[in-house]
């Protein structure tokens, strides 16, 4: 989850640093070799069976006669235009996932950044506390961490009830139901995986940098936008990525907080292969993987952190 | 005043209730090369850090020629830092490194002066690299570049070759000796390495427990120490119990065990009887005890009775420990110039020094003040 700072090399086992190379070298070096293959075969394996596969299967499944059906079965016949029924159909949730996620994510930001800075130069002998109370969510599902939310934003819920008596809501507003409920619950459920990858980039710079730009005339917002944000750029990618692709596909937090008119793209899909229309539904997942990893392409190149990490 | 004269006035700085600097008053010389010279935790860096502005002090002001600099946020001070770690900044090429500070400033022409810096400290085939692809001494530089480009009114170092191993060392410290003579900039250099100081320094300042011990040139401080911290601190030095018998003139003869020994009555504490007669172990002249006083006849103090306990030789020099009848070991460094006998472990000898290389101390100072651990006295 964390950005893990450096790599061991292929070679995986070695001799204790500063022995003398062995007798029988070549016979040592291939046997290095052949255990770096099996090190890998397991974790190759399963990603053999449970990734691959299942990516072969979900596309030729997206090429599927659509006028099949599970009594009578499918058949592959490169029927394209499942794609643009998909993107026809349900273009608005497309969007609306990649703007909620979008949304979510630039809170998540807002959020975490000022929380991971905290932690890593602020909070001292709090530090692991507070490490601890970021996580500390986790203990619980995150079903019912939703359908906690309901209850917070429920036109009865003390949110709703301060709002409406400060007449920032109107006396006929609601917060759930809301496209701000969803927003709300997606920036909630995935703000630790903003606040981790963060506080490890900012966890590892030194803080005499932060005097050195002091030192060298640069205020200190001018020494956070020079020195502490570049510093901490791997990390908020990292933060961007692990949140906004999982917000994209979410469906739990659409189906919980909000109204079939903030139904987002993970819910479609769902409905449509619990329906068995498995061509479209797969179709759009398809889809849907490929509008992310565009717009994460698109986002690593522009912020340069091949150049960092 | 001079215009551009770093002035502490009673300075002191508390962290809870650990006093690490103590009612400090300093003069630092517009244009001078100052060391601040002392063991960790003697207050130094606070020092230093309280100039760049890191730091507030507790109480008191320091002032930058007529100007208050005491709450000045750091960036608005005319100071500039290179930190022991040199604190590059990863992310940015060595060019902008050294830029940044101009950048900041919005300086005009910041290629051109950029490029005349690095060419100042050798480095300008690489002011496209990152720092992390440099070596230390060449990091070290860098960051010497990114604080003098700005021009600062005091340049300060923190222990900058604290982390070069020492033939690099002996090299940076002539070359930052020729860039202060170059640019005439005040620098406030802090270190523990005596030698360092002594080197590069126009005056020293040996600090102890928050409070400067002794001021002045590092001649002065050496051949005149005025503490037992700063006659072990900076060098070695031998001594030894005294009591006032006469004071002759310009001269005070002390009894040694029943030897007389003379010094110059300008370098003793007024009033105490009980002393510290002190001596560099390189001022002493080893003979051998049934030989004629020779070429260091003119020596006018002599301690008899000595045994040679140890030898080392070290190339240059060779170092004597030579035990005296009560009991304390002193220090000898004999040059290695062919010209003097050498002894060997067993050997009964006489020391011999002259009376201007004598000091005396105030006896009520412990005599192991500020030596190192690892010497013998």
């Amino acid at each position: 989850m964390t950005v893990v700072p450096g790599r061991s090399s292929p070679g995986g086992v070695t001799a204790p640093r500063g022995a003398p190379p062995p007798r029988g070298d070549v016979d040592d070096a291939r046997r290095r070799r052949l255990l770096a293959y099996a090190l890998l075969l397991p974790g190759a394996l399963w990603l053999l069976v449970f990734f691959v596969a299942p990516t072969v299967t979900l596309v030729s499944t997206s090429l599927w006669d659509p006028s099949g059906s599970i009594l009578y079965g499918y058949e592959l016949t490169y029927h394209w235009l499942n794609y643009l029924d998909g993107v026809r159909d349900y273009g608005p949730q497309l969007w609306r996932s990649v703007g909620y996620a979008g949304t979510a994510t630039l809170a998540c930001v807002l959020l975490g950044y000022p929380l991971a800075y905290a932690i890593a130069f602020k909070a001292g002998g709090w530090k692991n506390v507070m490490l601890v109370l970021v996580i500390a969510p986790f203990f619980t599902s995150f079903l019912v961490r939703t359908l906690a939310w309901q209850m917070l934003l429920g036109d009865n819920g003390w949110a709703a009830s301060v709002l409406r008596s400060l007449h920032l809501l109107g006396a006929d507003g609601h917060l759930l139901a809301t496209p701000f409920a969803v927003v709300t619950g997606l920036t909630y459920n995935f703000l630790p995986f903003m606040v981790l990858p963060l506080y490890a980039s900012l966890e590892k710079m030194d803080p005499r940098l932060i005097e050195a730009g002091g030192d060298l005339y640069a205020s200190p917002f001018t020494t956070f936008r020079k020195v502490t944000l570049p510093l901490s750029l791997p990390g908020l990618v990292a933060g961007t990525l692990l949140t906004f692709i999982p917000a994209a596909g979410d469906y739990i937090n659409a189906e919980l907080l909000g109204t079939p008119r903030t139904r987002m793209i993970g819910n479609e899909i769902q409905d449509l292969f619990s329906a068995g229309a498995y061509p479209e539904a797969a179709a759009l997942s398809v889809t849907l993987m490929v509008v992310i990893v565009t717009l994460v392409a698109i986002y690593v190149r522009r912020t340069g952190t091949e150049d960092l990490v | 005043m001079a215009e551009s004269d770093l002035v502490f006035k009673s300075v002191t700085k508390r962290f809870g209730s650990f006093v690490a600097v103590d009612g400090l008053n300093l003069t630092v010389p517009g244009g001078s090369f100052f060391a601040l010279l002392g063991p960790s935790g003697c207050g130094k860096t606070t020092t230093l850090r309280m100039v760049a502005g890191l730091e507030e002090p507790t109480e008191g002001s320091i002032y930058l020629g007529d100007a208050d600099i005491t709450r000045l946020r750091p960036y608005r001070r005319p100071v500039n830092t290179v930190f022991q770690s040199y604190a590059l900044f990863p992310h940015l090429s060595v060019f902008e490194n050294v830029a940044f500070g101009l950048r900041r400033r919005g300086v005009a022409d910041v290629d051109r002066q950029v490029r005349d810096m690095l060419a100042l400290v050798e480095l300008e085939p690489l002011g496209a690299r990152r720092p992390g692809q440099l070596s230390g001494g060449q990091q070290q530089r860098v960051a010497l570049a990114r604080a003098l480009i700005n021009r600062p009114q005091v340049l300060l170092l923190d222990e900058p070759l604290g982390a070069l191993d020492l033939k690099l060392r002996r090299q940076m410290q002539i070359e930052l000796k020729r860039i202060q003579t170059d640019v005439g900039i005040t620098f406030v250099h802090v270190t523990h390495d005596q030698e360092e100081a002594m080197t590069m320094a126009d005056t020293i300042a040996v600090m102890n427990g928050g409070v400067i011990e002794q001021l002045g040139s590092p001649h002065e401080l050496y051949e005149h120490p005025r503490t037992t911290f700063v006659s072990n601190f900076l060098g070695r030095a031998n001594l030894v119990a005294a009591r006032v018998v006469e004071r002759d003139g310009g001269s005070i003869v002390v009894d040694v065990h029943g030897a007389r020994l003379r010094a110059p009555a300008s370098r003793a504490p007024s009033d105490p009887q009980e002393l510290w007669v002190g001596v560099r172990p390189e001022k002493v002249f080893l003979g051998a005890a049934d030989a004629e006083p020779g070429s260091a006849g003119d020596a006018a103090n002599v301690l008899p009775g000595g045994v040679i306990t140890d030898v080392s030789f070290s190339g240059v020099s060779t170092q004597y420990l030579a035990r005296m009848p009560w009991g304390q070991e002193l220090t000898v460094f004999a040059q290695n110039t062919g010209a003097r006998p050498s002894f060997q472990t067993g050997d009964r000898v006489v020391l011999r020094w002259g009376e201007d290389h004598t000091f005396l101390l105030d006896a009520a100072q412990d005599a192991s003040a500020g030596a190192d651990p690892k010497g013998g006295v």
